[in-house]
């Protein structure tokens, strides 16, 4: 057992110094797969970043239901309790036309304007909780409250908010397809990348057919160069990222200034990292091995 | 040991290298196998090796029929077998130590054991002192010895050794023979091929002889 782990500590070993050894070769391929790697993967942080934006800006969903001025206080009641009893509706809230009109004075700064008016325009309304959070439960508990006959008009607050979900699933689509497709690129260079180092090694892989080596033995060395070559492109690929949101940050951080308020985009969760590198060592692997299944056999002594 | 019985080798395209060849050689004996180039000596040897698989009959090394020898226990039977190679298939990217080293790591020897080893196999074939050297800075006497070292360093009980000194001068010749005749001397079994009349005469021993693909004797 301990000399199975040697040897593959050997093999590592191995591997990098044939890394160290071509040290040209083995920049421009990490480039090339930390920024093929950094495209999706930036693509992705951007999105997250968007949605916990706009998770903080859209709170819990809400309808707002508004009464038909002229409503009488026995009405309201009964249809508070209605809506208290109703299965889909977690709690109400009521907002009395005058608590409305003063809250509206507070918050705008139009309190001239307002004080300037004869009577109140503004309707009694409720706030409406719904237990479910999904867009298409909420749109059918608003087409429920609109038929009631004394709501004169009801509103899904954050429906702005759902379409910006649906921009962002349009997105996240896109950096699917772009990762999709970037996988294969780091796979294409990695298959490329062990072939060559295939045909040149012939010899010794004939050689060591003839002395006893097993395929297993053979392959090794090819497959931890794929693997060890797609963990430093991820390693890549996530110094790319880290750099740029740094970049990023900085000058939004004048931007944000000038509106007073301030965020900064985050980098990759310790998850998400992980994830990143695992994936990408992955590739290198499967590269690697696509390639020494493909090319390998064909090698056979003579 | 080995086994051959009514083996016969058709290669694509109809040309047949070996016609019902029948022997069987005992564990420890040495054997020379002598013939005209093309006589079908190499592809005798390839077939013992696995290399080639027999067309028809059956050829039995170390107990295991080559011609049905799965892929997977190919490497374990090689290992058994020590092959000496007229063009030495020596690696030029490492030192003479580092070639003899390549069958004990793909036997997964530990790595001080096996640098005993390959100190006592290279000191077998008179080579200690240039153990650093790169093959390609031997001469041919040398890099067949070296040749030698990397195929015993893994003790089998067989060797093979396909023209061992085609191309090399009588003084070269017998220094080789000298080292194959020491294994004999401690139980190896010995196949090699030749044609070389002076040192079937300095080292008697049997000869299996091939004349166009058949055992003449």
């Amino acid at each position: 057992m301990k000399n199975i782990v040697l040897q593959h500590l050997r093999v590592i070993r191995f591997t990098l110094q044939r890394l160290r050894h071509t040290p040209g070769a083995t920049l421009l391929n990490l480039i090339v797969i930390g920024i093929a790697l950094s495209l999706p993967v930036g693509g992705y942080v951007l999105l997250k970043n968007v949605q916990a934006i706009s998770e903080q800006m859209a709170g819990t969903p809400q309808i707002s239901a508004f009464l038909t001025i002229g409503t009488s206080q026995e009405e309201i009641s009964r249809i508070s309790q209605q809506l208290k009893e109703h299965a889909a509706i977690d709690r109400i809230e009521f907002v009395p036309r005058d608590l409305a009109l003063k809250q509206l004075q507070q918050s705008t700064g139009l309190a001239d304007v307002i004080g300037g008016l004869a009577q109140n325009p503004l309707p009694d309304a409720f706030i409406i909780y719904p237990i479910a959070m999904e867009v298409k439960k909420l749109e059918l508990l608003r087409d429920d409250l609109k038929s009631w006959p004394k709501f004169e008009h009801v509103q899904l607050d954050s429906s702005w908010a759902y379409k910006l979900e649906a921009l962002l699933n349009f997105g996240r689509l896109a950096v699917f397809i772009l990762a999709a497709m970037l996988s294969f690129a780091l796979i294409a260079i990695t298959f490329n990348t062990i072939r060559l180092q295939i045909l040149t090694q012939r010899e010794e892989i004939e050689v060591s057919k003839l002395i006893g080596a097993t395929n297993g033995f053979i392959r090794r060395p090819f497959l931890y160069f794929g693997l060890v070559q797609g963990l430093l492109g991820g390693t890549a690929a996530w110094l790319i990222i880290a750099i740029s949101l740094k970049l990023l940050n900085y000058s939004l951080a004048n931007l944000t200034h000038l509106y007073a308020t301030s965020f900064t985009l985050a980098n990759l969760s310790w998850s998400d990292s992980i994830s990143l590198l695992g994936f990408s060592a992955y590739l290198g692997w499967l590269g690697a091995w696509l390639s020494v299944s493909q090319h390998l056999w064909q090698i056979e002594p003579r | 040991m080995i086994k051959f019985n009514q083996v016969y080798k058709r290669y694509p395209g109809g040309h047949e290298a070996l016609k019902n060849m029948s022997f069987e050689i005992a564990e420890g004996e040495m054997v020379y196998l002598t013939g005209h180039s093309g006589a079908g000596k190499s592809t005798l040897l390839k077939l013992i090796a696995a290399i080639e698989r027999p067309t028809s009959g059956s050829a039995i090394v170390k107990g295991q029929n080559i011609k049905s020898l799965k892929g997977s226990a190919l490497p374990y039977l090689r290992r058994n077998l020590g092959l000496i190679f007229q063009d030495h298939k020596l690696l030029f990217d490492r030192n003479a130590f580092e070639n003899v080293m390549l069958p004990l790591q793909i036997c997964g020897f530990d790595h001080r054991e096996s640098a005993k080893r390959v100190r006592a196999a290279l000191d077998k074939v008179g080579l200690l002192q240039r153990e650093k050297s790169n093959p390609i800075a031997l001469s041919g006497g040398e890099q067949q010895r070296l040749c030698i070292a990397r195929a015993i360093v893994n003790r089998p009980s067989v060797l093979l050794a396909d023209e061992p000194t085609g191309n090399l001068d009588t003084e070269y010749s017998v220094e080789i023979m000298n080292i194959f005749k020491s294994f004999h001397q401690v139980g190896v079994t010995l196949l090699i091929s030749t044609h070389d009349e002076s040192i079937l005469r300095q080292f008697p021993a049997r000869s299996l002889s091939l004349k166009a693909g058949e055992l003449v004797a």
